[in-house]
Order: C-alpha cells, then structure tokens, then sequence
C-alpha cells in the first residue's frame, strides 16, 4: 500500500495557481493568478469561490474550515459535481483571511448547509462560463456541448474540444454573481446558471471520496498549529492567578533571572513571560514570583451552583415562542405534571491546551490560528493592534480538537499581546491546568418542565423554560478584544450578550411556550467560568430537558414513549426518524420502566428526537447499569439521521459516531468542577471523559436520504438528542429517573438507595 | 494549582545522546527536561505531541525499545541507549505500519491530534498480542483520550490491523 499524501496546508503557502500566461479571455481577467495576486475578496465574484489552475483542475475557496469530518470532501463532491470534474481534480483552500471570504468560520453546522450552497452555485455558474467560452472558441452553439472530465466537447463531432485548463487556467474570473449582502453563515450567492438536479449526479450522495488529511494525520506529516515554527520565534507563556479576578500588583523578576532569555510582559492585569525555549518559559511561568491582589474568592463552590441558577435574578428574557392558550389550558386540566433538568459547566476541552503563534512587527501582524473562525480572530487583533484589518493576515492551522469557541482565540490574542511588547514572534501554548481552567465553558442550566393533561389523557398545554448563564462570548467569538482573556485583562470594556436558545421539535400540543432566559455570570471580568458555544450550543441540554419530560408525560398518560411522539409530533420527517430508530432498535413498546430478569446488569432502551436547523434526528440508546457499581454503559446506539440530501455518505456516519460518543461522555462523566476560588477541574482525572473501556459496542445508523431538499447540517444534530436517549434508557433500565446531568454512580446510587 | 514540572535548583544543560528512529543524536538539555520537549523542541520532530503533560491523554507516546510509553513523563537523562521509535518512525506513506493502513482505510481520525498515542499504543499491543479479543484491546487502550470522539472507528482499525 502506498499512500498518496496531498499537503492541503501547504497548498495555500505554495500558490494553488501558478500559471503566469496573460491571455485577455471573453470571461477572464488578465492577470497572473498566482495566490500572491489573489483578487480583493469580494464576496460578489465567483473568482472569490473558485478558480481553475492551467492543467484544468479545480480549486474551491471556501471562510470555513473543516475540523475533521471531511467537510471539505463535502464540498469539493458539490464543486466536483457541478463542474463535471471528477472529485481528485478539485482541491478547497480553508480559512486563511488573505485567501477567502468570510463566511463565518466553522460554525453552527453550515459548512454543507450555507457555504456548500453558495460554492454550488458559484460553481454551477463557473461550468456555465466555461461552456459559454469553450461555445465561442470552437465556434459551437453552447447547447451542444457536453463536458466530462472537465473537457468541453460537440456533442456531435467529439474531435471539436477544449479543456477548462486551455479555456482560463490560471486565469481568474470575471463574473459578478448575485450576493445577498450577508457575510458569515448567512453568506449565499448565485450565479445564473441553476444547479444540477439530483437525477443527474455522479458523486454527491455516493461514498469512497476519502479525505486527503487522514493519511497525513496518521502518518505524522501534517503540520499543525502547534508545530509552526517562525524564524526568530520566541514561546510565551501567561500566568493566570490562583484566585480567579485577582491581577499582579508586583512581580519579583529576579526570581527567574537564572533561567536563560527571560523576558516578563506586564500590562495592566495581564501577566505573561517569553524565553527562547519552551522547556524555560515553562520552567519561568511555574518560577516567577507574583503578588496578586487580594480579592474576596468569587464563587461558591459548583455543589451551590444550580440553587444560584434558580435565585439569580434574570438578566434577560431572551426568547419566548408561544401557541395558544396556555394558561386557559392549565386552568382546565385534570393534572399537571412537572420537573426540572439540571446541567453543568462544560469544558472544550480540547485534546490539548490551545497553540498561537502571533508574529506583530511593523505595523502589520501576521497570526497563525487554530481557531475555528479565523475571519473572526483578525478582526479582533485588528482592534487589539489598532490596525486595518488588511493589516493583520491570519493563517488558519489544524489544532487539537475544535467543539466551538474553545481557547484558542484566547491564546491567540496572549500570543499577540506578547508580540506587540517583544516585537519579535512569539508562540504560546498554555499547559494542561490553563487548557481546562480557563477554557470558555459551556453554560450550566435549569429547565423547568410543566404540562396540562385533561381529562381523557391528553397532553393540553407544555410549558418549557430554561434559566442560564448567557453564551456570552458568543457574538463573532473572539472579533474584539473584550470577548478574550487578553483583552479582559487589558480592560477593554465588556460588552456582554445574552443569549441561550429554545429546543428545536414539532410536538403539536394544543397550546405551548417556550422561554429561554439568561443570568448574569458569577465573575464579570476574565472568569475562568465565563461561557461560549459547544457543539450544539444549547442542545444536549434543553432536549436532554425536552425529551426526558416527553418520557415523563408519556408514562403520566399511560403510553409507550414511541407511541407518545408519534402521536403529538406534527412534521413527518420527525415522525420518520423515530419510527425508522424504533425498528431497527427492535423497540418493544411499553409503559414505564421494563421488568428486569434477576442479575447484577440491568439493561434498558430509551429514545429521544430533536430537530436542529433543517436536520432531524431519533436516537435509542440501549444501556447496561451495574447494579454493584452504579456504573452506566452506552453499549448501543440506533440513530435514524435526516439532514436533507446528503452528500457523503461514509463520512457522515463517521461524523454521526462522532457525536454520538462525545455526547456520551459529556451526559455520563463531565462536569466542571470549581471551588470558592478558581475551577478544580483542570486535567483528565478532574475533568473525566469517555475511555476507550467505556466506548459503545455499536451505533448502527440509518440515514434517511432526501435529494430533493438541500442539505442541512449534520455537524452537531446527532448531539442533541444523546443525553435525553440515554436518560430515559437509564430509567426503563432502572426505573430512576435521572434529572441532573453527569448520570455518575454517585447520582445512580442515590436513586437505587 | 497544579504545576506539573519538578525544577531543581541544580539544573544544569548536559550533552545527552539518544537513539531516534534508529539515528544518534545529541543535545544539550537539563537532564530532568521530558524526553517530549527533547524530540520536539531540540530535534525539531512533530510527531509526538504535547496533550497533557500529566502521562494522562497519551498525545506524547513513543516507543521505547518496542514498549508504548509517554515522553511528557520521562526525564530525558533517563532514557540511556533504549531505542525511541516515533510515529514517523514505524512507516512512510510508502510503507505504512499496518496499523497505520488500518487507520488510514478506516479514516479514524477527525482533529487527529490524539492519533499518536493510539497508533503507537496498538502496535505495542500487536507485537505482544497479534490477536488481541475485544477486552484485551479495550484494555489495552484504555487510560488514552480522544476528544472528538472516535473510538467506535478505532476498535474497528485495531481488529482491522491484527487481520492484516
């Protein structure tokens, strides 16, 4: 077996299109196409979105970044299909703020779903281009061409040809497309040309398009964010404080004066050092000697922490949706059932503690990122540097894990900050206990359930709110200063955002509501508590909230939790999923907990369904619980999966396991734990996760396939319902119902005693 | 807090030889700096990674004289004439590991980041065991982290490998 690599990181540095032939062409630019003379990225012009290299292969130009679910495979099917190229001859250049657009960095699951729209069509548009050259080259009428191979031929005498390559290669377009005006996720454009129909596709939908970064990663040959290296570079390091809040007030340098090249960087309550070796800044952070200033610990400790939650005054109310008449409801109801979900903090917890390397001389800044949203990071540095943000060039590099707004636009930004004061380039890498401290989490929460049954059994009235620590460092991440640890420290004044979100179903109850409220954060400034997105921001927890409850009522109304949703639920592709899990589960139907033959296993089934963007997915978890140990097994999974039209189907299985099991550990292991002073959880034995002896024996996943309806996303809908499916298999295993997330032993136990 | 690394009032830099992929070479390094910090920093490698630095996640794991071991936790003074063999170490793209092929054809990695430790951790185990049950590979594998979650595509790349 020999392994061909394809170095896409080093594709961007090397130039995609290196043809420097001027041809003044109908549709072309004449210009040198070389990386070096990429045109301004306007967000209007399909040379923005793709251009054609001289040997006639394509390239996709894409302000996302795919963060190893072969999103990029996504895309280059969709260009490939478009332009009748086969997918080896289309490659996609990711993130980097000189080459692309923005389009909002990974984001939201709309990789496939928005910017795999936009590139569609500007590739739709960029084959009709072509054929409307190639017409005028071979003096052909264009309704007679065909192309295949990326070669434009007469349908009628093959002979008459010419390739995408002789036609514009290297050469940059010159179409204007229609934009909507949107930057971001919601960048879309079109050309004039319309998108093939699904009958004629010859890749999207099929699977054996492998990723091209797997090989590299598996064989040790891909560079990333934390093996970049700068000529010069020096690696930094920032010292957080051991009470969180507290800043330096006075630093003993001296205390670090035998450790060769020390530099100490200190403004305002910002605090770091740089060496020429990482082992010595190491060795320096652990060294130096600082007084902090003596603050009141700010928090409580996590065992208080949903009491807090419940008497925090709301900040804000920030979404209501309401049907009906609920109160009417509630007055008229023959009982009402309700209860209340509890989840903690979570950490990212990326698999290593984020890497940036910040390179700010001359008024310019050149950052290399492994941010998720690099378009974000620079307009950040842009403000922290006050510089335009032409100025500032960010290099997007693979990092250890990326789940949403991790740390590394925080380390990022310290990189920066530290730049700017040695003017030299600095490269900072945290070590574990900053990784996990200080990371942004993901909110903790309550969600209080309430619904009316009448008479006959049926469910009249839900009511669903949610009170939560707001996603505050949320809008456009770390795109100003004060939305990072540096720029907090520095006293850039906070701007906070409130924000939660609502669940995502179609339960037709006759009359609903759904608030999401937010408080205020336990520490304002550089908080080793203060939240941003996770995978499905939101959605592990109030679905896991949703669909316990629609376990509860199902069981309050005597009927089978199956039975239940398929009753109440409205939008047949919601009903499809769960019928299609509940068969391939083998789901036996039945009201409340299952009886367990005797024995130290209990086993059990649980469903759950949520409805993210314009994807659905069921999910039935069967669990084995240790009746001795308490302990959980997610043994199996069923996952009936409808995101639209798909496009890859072996890598959106992957994608799926993915989710499956990072949902698992966090709804079974993980809690961020903190004392009065700082968080405790701050390596792998205080922040557990799923272990390999933990993993599911199977997760068998049937996709539901809809050509006709566009992609949705796929990134983060099977998160949703994961935690919900395996607290009600949990109760059908053991008859306890689990309402506070993690569902440790400890919590078991308490409801087995 | 937990600060992770001993530091000695006595540190001085010493000239430490090390057998690395089969090739001697020397540094000059504070004998108790990790053995991580040597590949990386001093011979410029990439393929063992900092994860942890706690011998927690396994991102740093190198062979040493065929056994998996993690390079956060060893002094580099300590490490003497033993062989240290890296994932760039055990196959080329033109002659994968078979574990490496096993990896590549199940397309186990998302970030990758972690891939280190379970790549050299297997091949550890297929030396000693070629064909390791169910158990003895969850066993065997157990104690390394994976973020993004693919540890369903890993048991399948292992039982994949010890096929081979």
């Amino acid at each position: 077996m020999t392994i061909a690599l394809n170095r896409r990181h080093l594709l961007a540095g090397a130039g995609a299109l290196t043809v420097s032939v001027v041809l003044p062409g109908a549709k072309a630019r004449a210009a040198i196409a070389t990386q070096a003379s990429r045109l301004a990225l306007k967000p209007d012009q399909l040379a923005t979105y793709i251009s054609i290299n001289q040997d006639g292969s394509a390239v996709g130009w894409v302000g996302k970044i795919d963060m190893g679910q072969g999103t990029d495979i996504g895309w280059i099917k969709m260009i490939a299909e478009e332009l009748d190229l086969p997918p080896e001859r289309v490659s996609m250049v990711q993130g980097h703020t000189d080459l692309t657009t923005d389009q909002g960095g990974a984001s939201g699951s709309t990789g496939i779903w928005k910017a795999g729209a936009a590139l569609r069509n500007a590739a739709a548009e960029a084959r009709r281009v072509l054929v409307e050259m190639a017409a005028e080259k071979l003096a052909v009428p264009a309704e007679r061409l065909t192309v295949v191979d990326g070669t434009v031929s007469d349908k009628s005498d093959a002979a008459k040809k010419v390739t995408y390559g002789d036609l514009i290669g290297g050469r940059h377009f010159d179409v204007q497309l229609e934009w909507n005006h949107e930057i971001g996720n919601e960048l879309l454009v079109k050309g004039k040309a319309k998108p093939k129909s699904p009958a004629e596709y010859k890749t999207v939908g099929k699977s054996g398009t492998r990723r091209r970064d797997v090989p590299l990663k598996v064989l040790g040959k891909l560079e990333y964010m934390v093996d970049v290296k700068v000529p010069g570079m020096l690696h930094g390091r920032v010292i957080r404080p051991p009470v969180a809040g507290a800043v330096p007030i006075a630093v003993d340098e001296t205390s670090v004066k035998d450790i060769p090249g020390v530099r100490v960087v200190r403004e305002k309550g910002f605090i770091g050092l740089v060496a020429p070796k990482e082992w010595d800044a190491i060795r320096a952070a652990k060294a130096l000697k600082i007084t902090w200033s003596d603050v009141k610990p700010p928090f409580s400790g996590n065992a208080g922490l949903y009491d807090h939650i419940r008497n925090a005054k709301v900040a804000k109310k920030d979404e209501e949706t309401n049907v009906g008449d609920i109160d009417a409801a509630f007055a008229k109801a023959a009982k009402v059932v309700e209860a209340t979900y509890e989840w903690p903090f979570h950490s990212h917890a990326p698999m290593a503690p984020a890497c940036g390397v910040a390179d700010v001389r001359n008024g310019e800044a050149t950052i290399w990122t492994g941010s998720q949203k690099p378009h974000h990071c620079r307009e950040g540095i842009a403000k922290m540097l006050d510089l335009h943000e032409e100025k500032v060039k960010v290099v997007s590099m693979t990092g250890p894990g990326s789940y949403g707004r991790n740390d590394a636009g925080d380390v990022t930004m310290d990189a920066t900050v530290l730049s700017r004061a040695v003017g030299k380039p600095v490269r900072v890498q945290g070590m574990r206990h900053e990784g996990h401290g200080w990371d942004p989490k993901s909110p903790a929460s309550i969600h209080t359930s309430r619904a009316a049954i009448d008479k006959d059994g049926k469910v009249t009235a839900w009511h669903f709110e949610t009170k939560a620590f707001s996603r505050r460092e949320f809008f456009r991440d770390e795109g100003s200063p004060e939305r990072t640890l540096a720029g907090q420290l520095l006293d850039w004044p906070l701007k906070p955002v409130w924000l939660f979100g609502l669940p995502g179903e179609t339960y037709g109850f006759e009359s609903r509501r759904k608030v999401s409220t937010t408080i205020p954060p336990l520490l304002e400034r550089a908080s080793p508590l203060r939240t941003s997105h996770m995978r499905d921001p939101g959605g592990p927890q109030t679905h896991f909230a949703v669909e316990s409850f629609m376990d509860e009522l199902a069981l309050a109304t005597n009927m089978d939790p199956v039975a239940f949703r398929l009753r109440y639920l409205e939008n047949p592709r919601d009903k499809a999923v769960i019928t299609a899990a509940a068969e391939k589960a083998n789901w036996q139907p039945r009201v409340g907990a299952r009886k367990q033959a005797s024995g130290n296993i209990l086993t059990g089934q649980g469903i759950a369904y949520a409805v993210r963007g314009e994807s659905r997915v069921a999910v039935i978890a069967e669990v084995e619980v240790d009746r001795s140990t308490f302990k959980v097994w997610a043994r199996r999974f069923f996952v009936a999966h409808d995101c639209g039209q798909i496009i890859a189907p072996d890598l959106l299985r992957l994608t799926i396991e993915g989710n499956i099991v990072q949902t698992t550990s966090r709804a079974l292991y993980e809690e961020v734990k903190f004392d009065q002073s700082n968080v405790t959880s701050v390596d792998w034995q205080t922040y557990p996760i799923l272990d390999m002896s933990q993993a599911p024996e199977a997760i068998e996943i049937i996709l539901i396939d809809h050509p006709e309806i566009p992609p949705g996303g796929a990134g983060e809908s099977s998160s949703r319902p994961t935690a919900a499916a395996l607290a009600n298999a949990i109760f059908d295993a053991t008859g306890i119902r689990m309402r506070q997330a993690p569902f440790t032993p400890e919590r078991l136990k308490a409801g087995l005693a | 807090m937990a600060r992770n690394y001993p530091q000695k009032e006595d540190d001085v830099a010493k000239r430490i030889e090390l057998n690395v992929n089969g090739k001697m070479q020397a540094i000059e390094a504070e004998p108790d700096m990790p053995l991580l910090y040597a590949l990386r920093g001093d011979l410029n490698m990439s393929d063992p990674r900092f994860g942890c630095g706690l011998g927690q996640c396994g991102a740093c794991t190198v062979l040493l004289d065929g056994e998996a071991v993690r390079s956060c936790q060893l002094a580099v003074d300590s490490i003497g004439t033993r062989k240290i063999t890296t994932l760039t170490g055990i196959g080329t793209p033109e002659k994968p590991h078979k574990v490496q092929a096993a990896f590549i054809e199940e397309q186990v990695p998302q970030c990758g980041y972690c891939l280190n430790g379970w790549v050299m951790t297997s091949v550890a185990l297929l030396e000693k065991n070629p064909h390791p049950s169910d158990a003895q590979i969850r066993d065997a594998l157990s104690g390394l982290k994976c973020r993004c979650g693919t540890h369903v595509s890993i048991l399948r790349a292992v039982k994949r490998a010890a096929q081979a």
